[in-house]
C-alpha cells in the first residue's frame, strides 16, 4: 500500500515489531546504533545490533544512592529511565587523543590526531537527555571557541528520543522544564504506548532526515485518540515525578548564600569521589595529559574527563585553591545551579536525578536546594 | 569606564589553532633572577607576525612533560619575536628553564583579555607590580610609552622581595632615567647596602602622583599583594571600576572549555585573566571559591 | 619663626590643620638635616624629636651581630618619622639613618606635648593624624610578615 511521505511535526504510529525496520533503516544508513542495554546487571549505553539488544521487559527502581533493575511485567523496549551513562560518553569521549608529537633533532613536528568520526544513532534518548545535549551544544559549540571533536560527532548524531510515561524514583525534569516531553532537538520522538494488547509507538518527526529514515518503516497516521492517550501518560509521568526542585530565583538564592552552614553539613556527608559529575550529563570538565614513549622521542597530548571534586582540579603552583570538601561541593552546586546560568544562558542541570542515584552516600541535590531555601524563610 | 572583552577571538575549525601547538624556536635566555628567565623565540618555520594585546598569555609546551599558560612579556609593537619571562617552579617550567637556544617550544595563543592600554587613554596610569607580576605588565609599559603624549602622569610602581628579586634590572635603571614617568622600586627586605626603599608595594601608593578620579590602576602580583594593594588605591580614591587585576587559575586548555579556571562565573582564561575589580569584586573576597 | 610657617603648613601630616594650630606648632618646630649615612636617632636613646621629612630617605633598621643592620623600611618625602616619643619611657627602639640627603621639620616633642594638652583641640586634630599613620604602618607591616612573595 503506497504511503504518503512522512514530514516534519508529522505524528504518526508503528507497530511496536517495526521498531527493528527503523534501527535497520538507520544501520542501512551507515548508523553505529547506541541504547540502552543490560549488560553484567547494569543499565549502560552500548551499541546495539537489533531490538533485541533493548532491555525489554525490565525497570528501574530509582533512590538516593540506590539503583535496582526488575522485570516489569510487561513487554516495553523503553520501561527504563536512565541509569549511570549519558550521551556525553559518545559526544565527548572519556580519553580523547588530541595530537601527537615527534622530536626531530632540535625540533618538533606536531601532527593532529585523524579521527575517523564515528556515525552514532541514539536510540532512546530521554527529554531530560536530549537538554543536556542542547547544554553541551552551548558549551562546546555556541561560544567563542568551538571543540571540534565534539563538533564533529554531534554534527552526524542522529537522535531518537523516547517520551517518559514513567518517572523514576529521582527524576525532576518538571521542575526544571527539560520533560517529560521532548519538544526539540530530536530527528524522530517516540511514545512507546502499550495500551491493552495493543504495543506500538507514536512518533513525531523532528528533521528532514528523521522524515526520510521513517519512509522505510512500516507506519500510519496517529489518531486523535493516539495522541490523546500519550499526552496522558506524559501528563501522569510529570505529576509523579520522584523529587521536585523550586527552580524560581534559585541563581540569586545560591548567589546570597556562599557561607551558608549547610555547605559544612553537605561536606561531612560528601566523600568527594566525583560520582556525581561523571554521570551528569552536562558536566563537561576535562584534563589534559601529556605523555611520552620511553625513548622520550614520541609525545602525545590526550584529553580525559576531569572532576571538580578532585584537589588538583583547581591547583596552581604552591597548592589547590578549593582544599576543603565543602569549597569543592560548593563549587560542583553552584557552578551547576547558577554560575552556569551567567555562563551559558542556562542552567547546567536538567533534572535527571543522575548525580542522586549514584551519590554513594544518597546526597540529593534537590534536599540541598531546599534546605538552604527554608533556611531563609526561617530568618 | 572602559571594556576589556578579548580582542579577537579567533573560531577554530578543525584541531589546528588554538588546540594546536605551533612549534617556536628559542633565540635567546636571559637569567633575571636565581629562579625567572627570559626566552625570546621566533616561529620555528615561516615569518608569521605574533600579535597579541598587553596582558594577554600562551600556552608554552615543554615537548613530552606538557603545558603551562605564561603571561606574554614583550613589546605589542616588535611581532617578530615573542618574549616570555619563566619562574622555575614546577615540572614544566623547569624543563623549560633547561631549553638552550635553538630548542624548540609549542605555543598555543595568544589567550585572553587585555590590559584597557588603548581606553585609558586620557588618564593618569598608576601601574603597581609585585614579584613577577612587572613581567604581564611590560607588554603595557611599553605601549603607554609608545604613545606617552595621549595619558596624563605615569607612575611605576614595582615591589620585589629582596633587591636579587627584581626582575628586568638594567631596564628599570633605563626607565628611571626618564623624565616623562616615574618608577618606585621598593623591596621587603634589604641590606644596608640597597639605597632605595624598603617596604611593601602598598607603602608607596599614598606617595604616588596622581589624580584619584582620572586615574587607571593596573595591579599585577601575587594574590594578597592585589588584596591590599587595591585596598590602598580604593583608599586614595581610585574608582573601583579603574582598578583592573590579573588573575590567576589552573589553566589547561586556555579557550574556556576545560573547566579547570573558573572564579565564581568566570573563566580566567577567555573572560580574564584582566579584570575591571568592579566586575569580580564579588568573587575576589570569597575564600576557596 | 614666621618663616616656618609655610614650610609646616606645606607637609602632608599638617595639611589641613588651622593656622593657629600652626603657628604653635611652629614655636617648637625646628629644620634639620641629615647627609647620606648620618643617623637620626639610635636606639635606646632618649626621643626629644620626632621628624617631618620634607625629601630625601631615611631608613628603619634594627642591628644584629650575625647580620648586621636589617633594614625595616624606609620613609620618604612627606611622611613621618619617629613615634616612639609617644609613649613613656621615651626612648627609640630602633636606628633611624639618612639613606640620602635628608631634610626635615623637627619637631621637639615635649613642646607640642604641652600645647596639645593646653589645646584639646589641637590635641585630637594631632592624634587623629597621628593615628592614621600609626595604622598605615601596621598595616604595611603586617603584609610585611606574610611575605606575599613566597606564597
Amino acid at each position: 500500500m503506497p504511503q504518503a511521505a512522512p514530514a516534519l511535526r508529522d505524528k504518526l504510529v508503528i507497530a511496536a515489531p517495526h521498531l527493528e525496520h527503523l534501527l535497520q533503516a538507520l544501520q542501512q544508513r551507515g548508523f553505529t546504533l547506541i541504547g540502552p542495554m543490560l549488560e553484567h546487571g547494569d543499565l549502560v549505553y552500548d551499541g546495539l545490533a537489533a531490538a533485541a539488544d533493548l532491555p525489554r521487559g525490565w525497570t528501574d527502581e530509582q533512590e538516593a544512592g540506590s539503583f535496582r533493575l526488575k522485570p516489569q511485567g510487561n513487554q516495553a523496549f523503553f520501561g527504563c529511565t536512565v541509569g549511570q551513562h549519558s550521551w556525553k560518553t559518545f559526544l565527548l569521549p572519556p580519553r580523547t587523543k588530541l595530537w601527537q608529537a615527534e622530536r626531530q633533532g632540535h625540533g618538533v613536528e606536531i601532527v593532529p590526531h585523524q579521527e575517523q568520526t564515528p556515525k552514532f544513532a541514539f536510540i532512546g534518548v530521554r527529554p531530560c537527555d536530549l537538554h543536556a545535549i542542547a547544554v553541551q551544544d552551548r558549551v562546546f559549540l555556541e561560544g567563542p571557541y568551538v571543540d571540534p571533536v565534539y563538533q564533529a560527532r554531534r554534527r552526524l548524531a542522529f537522535i531518537v528520543a523516547v517520551n517518559c510515561t514513567r518517572a523514576g524514583g529521582t527524576c525532576f525534569c518538571a521542575s526544571m522544564g527539560t520533560g517529560p516531553q521532548a519538544t526539540t532537538g530530536f530527528d524522530l520522538a517516540l511514545t512507546e504506548i502499550l495500551h491493552g494488547l495493543e504495543h506500538y509507538f507514536l512518533v513525531e518527526v523532528g528533521s528532514d532526515q528523521g522524515a526520510e529514515v521513517l519512509q522505510e518503516v512500516p507506519h500510519k497516521p496517529a489518531t486523535t485518540a493516539v495522541q490523546t492517550l500519550a499526552n496522558k501518560l506524559i501528563q501522569e509521568t510529570t505529576a509523579h515525578m520522584g523529587r521536585h526542585l523550586d527552580s524560581d530565583g534559585l541563581k540569586e538564592l545560591l548567589y546570597r548564600h556562599y557561607d551558608h552552614p549547610r555547605w559544612d553539613e553537605v561536606a561531612s556527608r560528601c566523600l568527594t569521589c566525583g560520582n556525581c559529575t561523571l554521570v551528569c550529563p552536562t558536566c563537561f570538565c576535562n584534563a589534559i595529559e601529556d605523555v611520552t614513549d620511553l625513548t622520550g622521542e614520541h609525545a602525545e597530548r590526550w584529553r580525559r574527563w576531569d572532576v571538580c571534586f578532585n584537589v588538583d582540579h583547581s591547583y596552581i603552583h604552591g597548592g589547590s585553591i578549593r582544599t576543603s570538601a565543602k569549597a569543592r561541593y560548593r563549587q560542583w552546586l553552584i557552578h551547576k545551579l547558577a554560575t552556569w546560568i551567567d555562563q551559558f544562558g542556562c542552567s547546567g542541570c536538567v533534572g535527571c536525578g543522575r548525580c542522586i542515584t549514584w551519590c554513594p552516600v544518597g546526597i540529593d541535590i534537590t534536599a540541598e536546594v531546599r534546605a538552604i531555601r527554608e533556611s531563609e524563610k526561617e530568618e | 569606564m572602559v571594556s576589556n572583552a578579548p580582542a579577537h577571538r579567533p573560531q577554530a575549525a578543525g584541531l589546528p589553532t588554538p588546540m594546536l601547538p605551533q612549534p617556536f624556536q628559542i633565540q635567546r635566555v636571559s637569567q633575571e633572577t636565581p629562579d625567572t628567565f627570559t626566552l625570546v623565540l621566533q616561529p620555528a618555520s615561516g615569518t608569521a607576525p605574533f600579535c597579541f594585546l598587553p596582558g594577554q598569555f600562551n600556552m608554552l609546551y615543554a615537548f613530552g612533560v606538557g603545558e603551562v599558560p605564561i603571561s606574554i612579556s614583550g613589546d605589542p609593537a616588535h611581532t617578530q619575536i615573542l618574549v616570555h619571562t619563566i619562574r622555575a617552579v614546577g615540572t614544566v617550567t623547569k624543563a623549560i628553564q633547561k631549553l638552550k637556544p635553538g630548542r624548540v617550544l609549542g605555543v598555543r595563543g595568544p589567550f585572553g583579555s587585555h590590559w584597557p592600554v588603548a581606553e585609558a587613554a586620557g588618564h593618569d596610569i598608576v601601574i603597581v607590580v609585585g614579584g613577577l607580576g612587572l613581567a604581564p605588565l611590560r607588554p603595557a609599559i611599553y605601549q603607554i610609552l609608545a604613545h606617552r603624549a595621549e595619558y596624563g602622569n605615569f607612575e611605576l610602581i614595582v615591589g620585589a622581595r629582596t633587591p636579587a628579586d627584581l626582575l628586568y634590572h638594567k631596564e628599570l635603571e633605563r626607565w628611571r632615567g626618564r623624565f616623562d614617568f616615574r618608577v618606585h622600586v621598593t623591596v621587603d627586605s634589604a641590606s644596608p647596602a640597597w639605597r632605595n626603599n624598603v617596604g611593601v608595594v602598598t607603602t608607596l601608593i599614598p606617595r604616588a602622583r596622581f589624580d584619584p578620579w582620572q586615574t587607571a590602576a593596573l595591579v599585577c602580583g601575587p594574590g594578597v599583594m592585589m588584596r591590599f594593594t587595591v585596598q590602598e588605591l580604593l583608599q586614595r580614591g581610585v574608582k573601583p571600576e579603574n582598578i583592573y587585576i590579573s588573575m590567576e587559575r589552573n589553566m589547561q586548555c586556555g579557550i574556556g572549555l576545560c573547566g579547570h579556571c573558573q572564579l565564581g562565573p568566570y573563566f580566567i582564561c577567555k573572560d580574564g585573566p584582566v579584570f575591571a575589580f568592579d566586575q569580580i569584586e564579588k568573587w575576589f573576597a570569597l575564600r576557596e571559591i | 619663626m614666621e618663616t616656618l610657617l609655610p614650610i609646616l603648613a606645606a607637609h602632608p601630616f599638617l595639611a589641613g590643620l588651622e593656622s593657629k594650630h600652626l603657628q604653635k606648632l611652629a614655636e617648637c618646630a625646628s629644620l634639620v638635616s641629615f647627609n647620606p649615612g648620618q643617623m637620626v636617632y639610635t636606639e635606646g636613646q632618649t626621643a626629644t624629636h620626632f621628624y617631618l621629612i620634607r625629601y630625601g630617605r631615611v631608613a628603619l633598621e634594627i642591628h644584629t651581630a650575625r647580620r648586621g643592620a636589617i633594614t625595616l623600611a624606609t620613609v620618604g618625602e612627606g611622611e613621618f618619622l619617629g613615634w616612639s616619643w609617644i609613649v613613656s619611657p621615651h626612648r627609640w627602639h630602633i636606628d633611624a639613618r639618612a639613606l640620602e640627603l635628608t631634610r626635615a621639620i623637627a619637631l621637639d616633642f615635649s613642646c607640642v606635648l604641652r600645647y596639645c594638652e593646653a589645646d584639646h583641640d589641637l590635641g585630637y586634630e594631632f592624634m587623629k593624624r597621628f593615628a592614621v599613620v600609626l595604622a598605615q604602618s601596621l598595616r604595611f607591616l603586617k603584609l610585611q610578615l606574610v611575605d606575599v612573595y613566597g606564597v
